[in-house]
């Protein structure tokens, strides 16, 4: 076979400390942006530099662009706030997509019904509760089944996304306005029934509410009895029978939690930002949630980061698009090399690669 | 003559290592778990890859980069776990992946004539699943063989036979040598290298400490090789004081999730202030016992009574699961044969891995830590745990510090019955002795002490009595005082039906 072994020699590092392992992520970071203005100047012809000052403008451009951007920021963080805890219990819970959007039909369906028949406050009440519990029941099915009978949680919950999707396709026809549009528009535009108020502005409260969600998940999950519960079934569930706890409540306790807080953003979507439902409202955040949660490790303050670096690049893009005329997809193109960048960083955390020296005879 | 010179530089696993192996010898290689001792035979047998250092044979420099480039230098490694297809014969499992016309006749003969020549107990028409595991063992060296190894490396080849199965083994190793055949055992059983080999060499942590021919050596002066320094080999073992019946298992069966019976009608009492030994082959039930009495496995039928140290109404046991147990006031100490998977969690520290049994602890929604640290704190210092802090994951420590940190924890629960499965595999003498100090403690203080072990001259010298399961039924109970290995032995292979040996 081979005559002189493989070249490089790859081993698993002591814990690194971490100031280095931050400048480890810092260089690599640095790295891919670099990387991406090379590729930009060699697909394109265009001045990297500017490219990225336009991804920018684009997210911070105006008062206007960076309340916008912090607001989806606040979108995606709460859904990957949401998702976390069942991902650290390593239950594969890919319906974050179906369980947003249960809870924008379920608030939906509240506004349309009882938009002008109960009084505001009470409206929003109702509609909160409405969605939490259709995105409890979302997330209960799955793991009631996976509890019981032990089935595949990432295809049941994959096609519990088709279900809210067919759900909110067909509820939009019923209430499509006006008939024969295919859209439902704004909901009680005029009344602004079930609407959330607003706090200064228009983007501060989902800001605010994720804020607070962002606190509370790091505090679950890292200082309670439920939060060390999940991390030991995550681990083992040999090992979380042998300690007496009780791992099909738990999956399933877990999963209605999950469930239930991807449903509030749903909430939040269609009573706090677009107060309409269609049926790409949730817009794939559901999916891009799961990798702002592994990514990050499943630490709620790093989500932060993730969450802002991503909606970044996606509002960037839409301003490369139009002031560069560069496709839409560049960005993502770049996003896509950044995120190889970050994930590989995570190999070299861990590994260390040396070179093989070659005092042996070649053949 | 064959010379086999390595050296490898910095990586720990084995550090600079010169070895000789002569042409049809038997030389025992020995060292504590972790030495280095499989690691050095990879590297033989073309799985893993010498950093630095040159393999010779017959005095000609050879490089091995895989299993394939090893069997054509004649180099054949019989590994701890067996690779063989469960539906094929001895026959097409000998052949499988060897290149060339398929003729099954031919190689069955050729397989015939192996076995014959060395002595070999097999059918060459047997299937796989209708063999014992010392039978598949056969197949793997008679494989070997075929392949016309000339050096054969046998990884613990006695941890899965019984005395009388090793006694075998023994003899066909030496009608290998007579044969000019060479061949290196890895083992950690003393008196196994003293009776089969002609030579001995010690690895110590990664080092080559040196070798002894096997009539100038003896236990006390190989094992102060091993540790390299003097070690005391002697088990303190007590009477045991004012022993009352603290279980009591009455016709206990289970069934695993395909239905097959693993425990059949197991009835024995397990005592206050005693050690309860419990010997087998491994897979006769051992695993599902402790977990039947631990509440961790569906009991299809049968009773485990508790007798409470107070006095208070017995208590049945069956139906309960872990919390259940421990809700009902009894102190129940499980260390499970699988570590990380059941008795600890692998990426939390000392303190994350105390919680798992005082988690519940409290009313409060939220974790008790000061405590567990605490008790980790006292575990690390009073056992002397190898960790650089009380938060550093245990998956990442050695084996002997893992086994360390669960023993403690377990101990520290102050228990009314202690489980053990294998409670000292994979550790280092020094270790495996501190847990036998540990276990005949707890026994002194009144505490039901079941040890199931491996190793039958630690179960000879550790146990009061010994329960002998065979193929998921008590094949019988004997005074740890005055049975012998024999005795035993003969017990691990009796009843059970089709699986026994011969």
């Amino acid at each position: 076979m081979n005559k002189k072994g493989s070249l490089f020699h790859i081993s698993k590092r002591d814990t690194l400390p971490l100031p280095k392992a931050l400048l480890i992520r810092g260089g690599i970071l640095v790295l891919a942006l670099v990387f991406c203005g090379l590729i930009t100047t060699l697909l394109t012809g265009q001045d990297p530099i500017a490219v990225y000052r336009t991804i920018l403008k684009g997210a911070f451009g105006s008062p206007r662009r960076i309340g916008v951007t912090f607001r989806n920021v606040a979108v995606l963080l709460g859904i990957s706030l949401a998702v976390t805890p069942a991902f650290k219990m390593r239950f594969w819970n890919i319906g974050a997509e179906g369980q947003t959007l249960i809870g924008c039909l379920a608030t939906t369906t509240c506004m349309i019904l009882l938009g002008g028949k109960v009084p505001h406050a009470l409206l929003i009440v109702i509609s909160l509760a409405a969605a939490l519990l259709a995105g409890a029941v979302w997330g209960f099915l799955p793991a009631f089944f996976k509890a019981k009978w032990n089935t595949n949680e990432t295809l049941f919950t994959l096609m519990m996304n088709y279900i809210a999707m067919q759900l909110a396709s067909y509820f939009i026809i019923v209430w499509e306005v006006p008939k024969g549009a295919g859209k439902i528009g704004i909901i009680n535009q005029d009344t602004r029934a079930g609407w959330l108020p607003e706090v200064g502005n228009s983007y501060l409260l989902p800001i605010l509410i994720v804020g607070i969600m962002t606190v509370l998940m790091y505090v679950y999950l890292q200082y309670s009895k439920h939060g060390y519960e999940i991390a030991v079934v995550g681990e083992s569930q040999r090992t979380a029978s042998y300690a007496g706890i009780k791992v099909d409540r738990v999956i399933i306790r877990t999963m209605v939690l999950s469930g239930a807080l991807c449903a509030m953003m749903g909430f939040i979507m269609t009573a706090g930002i677009d107060h309409t439902l269609t049926t790409t409202i949730v817009n794939s955040r559901g999916f891009t949630a799961v990798m702002v949660s592994w990514m990050s490790k499943f630490n709620p303050f790093i989500m932060i980061a993730s969450s802002l670096l991503l909606v970044t690049m996606d509002r960037g893009a839409s301003e490369v698009a139009s002031t560069l005329s560069l496709n839409h997809s560049f960005a993502d193109i770049l996003t896509g090399i950044i995120l190889f960048f970050i994930i590989a960083t995570e190999f070299f955390i861990t590994y260390k690669v040396t070179l093989r020296k070659s005092s042996r005879k070649e053949a | 003559m064959e010379n086999i010179t390595k050296r490898f530089g910095k990586v720990v696993a084995n550090n600079a290592i010169n070895m000789e192996l002569h042409e049809g010898e038997i030389l025992s290689l020995l060292g504590e778990n972790g030495s280095g001792k499989t690691t050095l035979m990879n590297m033989l047998s073309g799985i893993y890859f010498p950093d630095e250092g040159q393999i010779y044979i017959h005095d000609q420099p050879v490089t091995i980069a895989s299993p394939k480039d090893a069997f054509a230098l004649g180099i054949g490694m019989i590994h701890q776990h067996f690779k063989l297809v469960d539906l094929f014969t001895a026959t097409e499992n000998i052949i499988l992946g060897l290149e060339g016309k398929l003729d099954l006749a031919n190689a069955r003969k050729k397989v015939q004539d192996i076995c014959d020549k060395y002595g070999f107990d097999i059918d060459p028409d047997m299937k796989i699943y209708d063999m014992s595991v010392s039978q598949k063992q056969t197949v793997e060296i008679v494989k070997v063989l075929y392949r016309g190894a000339d050096i054969l490396i046998l990884d613990e080849p006695t941890a899965v036979l019984t005395p009388q199965e090793t006694d075998k083994l023994f003899t066909v190793m030496r009608n290998m040598k007579a044969d000019g055949k060479s061949l290196i055992i890895i083992t950690h059983k003393l008196h196994e290298v003293l009776e089969v080999s002609d030579r001995v060499a010690v690895l110590r942590k990664g080092e080559y400490i040196g070798d002894v021919l096997t009539k100038d050596a003896d236990q006390q002066s190989l094992t102060d090789m091993m540790v390299g320094r003097s070690v005391s080999l002697n088990i303190d073992r007590p009477e045991p004081k004012s022993v009352t019946t603290r279980l009591k298992l009455e016709g206990l069966t289970v069934f695993d999730e395909l239905g097959v019976k693993r425990l059949d009608n197991v009835s024995f009492e397990i005592k206050a202030g005693e050690v309860l030994g419990v010997a087998g082959v491994a897979g006769s039930g051992q695993r599902e016992l402790l977990e039947s009495i631990a509440g961790l496995y569906p009991i299809a039928s049968g009773s485990v009574t508790y007798y409470a140290p107070d006095g208070a109404a017995p208590q049945e046991l069956v139906g309960k699961d872990p919390m259940d147990i421990r809700k009902a006031g009894i102190a129940m100490s499980f260390v499970p044969e699988d570590r990380l998977g059941m008795g600890l969690v692998g990426s939390m520290g000392m303190t994350g891995n105390m919680m798992l049994r005082s988690w519940r602890k409290g009313h409060s929604i939220f974790l008790d830590r000061k405590n567990p640290e605490a008790l980790a704190q006292r575990i690390w210092q009073e056992l002397e745990v190898v960790t650089p802090s009380t938060s550093f994951p245990v998956r990442r420590m050695s084996g002997g510090n893992v086994q360390k940190v669960l023993v403690g924890r377990e101990i520290a629960q102050e228990p009314s019955v202690l489980m053990t499965a294998y409670a000292v595999r994979g550790l280092d003498i020094n270790t495996s002795y501190t847990i036998y100090n540990l276990l005949t403690e707890q026994k002194m203080k009144g505490v039901a002490v079941v040890y199931v072990g491996e190793d039958l001259d630690v179960l000879l010298e550790l146990c009061d009595r010994i329960v002998v399961l065979c193929g998921g039924q008590v094949s019988g109970v004997v005074d740890g005082r005055t049975t012998n290995k024999m005795e035993v032995g003969a017990l691990m292979t009796r009843a059970g039906g089709g699986k026994a040996d011969e």
